[in-house]
């Protein structure tokens, strides 16, 4: 991807535990080099960090035992692009009901976790989203959280019909509720990338 | 809003990727597992150890102890039905459970037939000991498939076994031309269906763990670098003589799998894992994995 001189973007996939392969081979579609990130010194030369989905605990524990979870702050508050979709939603949260964890911090919006029930309530459903445009996005939603608070700086891309927040973004941070990796549809990613190439 | 597709149930199952599911008996247990970093935990009357040891007919644990223990943690709850026992099964998603596994570790309720698995919301795994089995448990709805290993033993050498004939067959039928695979599917005893899908994919089509006799964090790293997408540990953690400890150290090490350093600090002064029985002791019509159709 060097045909004008420009390096191929790299992006890293926290791989602590979940479904970072997943968004690692939706990324490599979208023509970017991404890899899985399990040490603190594999965020080094990277353009945009990917938190998956996973368990929000064991994913949280994983960073703060192998020192991530400062550089990632760190990141975060120089502007760093960031994807953070259902357990990185809930990590990337100022707050969270129902998390025994200490989250990132790193965007204005409060967040309740498993805020649908259990796995029997886990459902997927056509979401509008006007960044990305028509069709409409198939979200998948599973043990899902939402939001239940969002700050000034923060801007709701996505709705469920009865109002709540299910997607965000404030500066170059985007958080989604539900799972963009399990689908087909790379427009979510390719509009996170839009952000990590410098674009609105 | 649609609930309990396929895209869902087998969705759950990638979220727990990477991770390690822990056997527990008490609410306490559960708490000791998610504060480990466990990304789900297995809720049972007892472990696969002592069901080994207690024989008798073992059953769907008590709904009073599931609900005890789901209602002491934020992560997954699975619980285990026997084998065919539908009922169990609906029972098991009456409660809630995030999964079931209908398990040979428990007493077989038919031994001709499993439970038709996409008849439920909730997602099923269950256990193979080659693709064959696999293939067919996926075919009735199993959204996550992990290796039969041998429960309660300890000893990872049935597991080993059970993950490198799946993943061998799944190298063999990936280098077939089109044409052989009916034949395949045939000896396999599986659906040309989801014979073709491994043909052209390469691997399962739902996620693989494994499971039966992860005692030690190279255990469980072992399993990851044969081809396992995850952990299930039994008796391995509250079997041995400090389970905060093996359990912390078992989450390390199936998330830094290929990491030989990290495997090595992790497994330092864990005190005594489980004691573990040779396979070859155990009388042929004690084995849990042969059970299953």
């Amino acid at each position: 991807m060097s045909t004008r001189g420009i390096r191929a973007k790299k992006i890293g996939v926290l791989a602590q535990q979940g479904a970072f392969s997943e968004h690692i081979a939706l990324l490599r579609r979208l023509d970017v080099e991404a890899f899985p990130v399990r040490l603190a010194k594999e965020l080094e030369g990277l353009d945009g960090l990917v938190i998956p989905g996973g368990e929000s605990t064991t994913i949280g524990k994983l960073m703060k035992e192998y020192g991530l979870t400062e550089p990632v702050r760190g990141l975060a508050k120089e502007g760093f692009p960031i994807l953070g979709t259902c357990a990185g939603m809930i990590l990337l949260a100022k707050r969270v009901s129902g998390l025994n964890l200490e989250p990132l911090g790193a965007m204005d919006i409060e967040v309740k976790r498993s805020a649908f029930g259990r796995q029997v309530d886990s459902f997927e459903t056509d979401l509008e989203i006007p960044v990305i445009g028509e069709p409409p996005f198939r979200g998948v939603f599973i043990r899902a959280p939402f939001i239940e608070r969002a700050g000034d700086g923060v801007e709701i891309l996505a709705r469920l019909p009865n109002g709540v927040g299910v997607a965000a973004r404030q500066g170059n941070m985007v958080a989604l509720a539900f799972h963009p990796e399990l689908t087909n549809d790379p427009r979510l990613h390719a509009y996170f990338l839009g952000i990590v190439h410098g674009g609105r | 809003m649609d609930r309990g597709t396929w895209t869902v149930k087998s969705g759950l199952a990638q979220m727990l990727k990477g991770g390690v599911i822990m056997d527990v008996v008490t609410a306490e247990h559960a708490k000791i597992a998610e504060e480990a970093g466990a990304c789900a935990v297995m809720a049972l009357e007892r472990v696969p150890a002592d069901i080994r040891a207690a024989g008798g007919v073992a059953r769907m644990a008590d709904p009073a102890v599931i609900v005890a223990i789901m209602e002491a943690v934020s992560i997954p709850v699975m619980a285990k039905c026997r084998i065919g026992h539908f009922v169990e099964a609906q029972v098991l998603e009456a409660l809630g459970v995030d999964f079931m596994d209908e398990s040979e570790v428990l007493t077989p309720a038919d031994e001709s037939h499993h439970i038709w698995k996409h008849d439920f919301k909730v997602p099923f795994v269950c256990g193979c000991r080659d693709l064959g089995e696999a293939l067919r448990r996926i075919a009735e709805g199993a959204a996550l498939i992990r290796t039969k290993g041998e429960a309660g033993t300890g000893n990872i050498v049935e597991a080993v076994k059970h993950m490198r004939a799946v993943m061998d067959e799944i190298r063999k039928i990936q280098g077939m031309t089109t044409d052989e695979l009916m034949a395949e599917a045939k000896a396999l005893g599986a659906p040309l269906e989801l014979v073709l899908e491994v043909h052209k994919t390469g691997r399962l089509p739902v996620v693989n763990f494994a499971a039966g006799g992860v005692a030690t964090p190279a255990d469980a790293a072992l399993m990851m670098q044969l081809g396992a997408e995850g952990v299930f540990v039994g008796s391995g953690v509250f079997k041995s003589s400090a389970p905060e400890v093996r359990a912390r150290a078992i989450v390390k090490a199936t998330t830094h799998y290929r990491d030989p350093e990290i495997i090595a600090e992790v497994s330092k002064g864990l005190g005594v894992a489980m004691p573990g029985v040779d396979i070859k002791t155990i009388p042929q019509e004690e084995l849990l994995a042969p059970r299953g159709w």
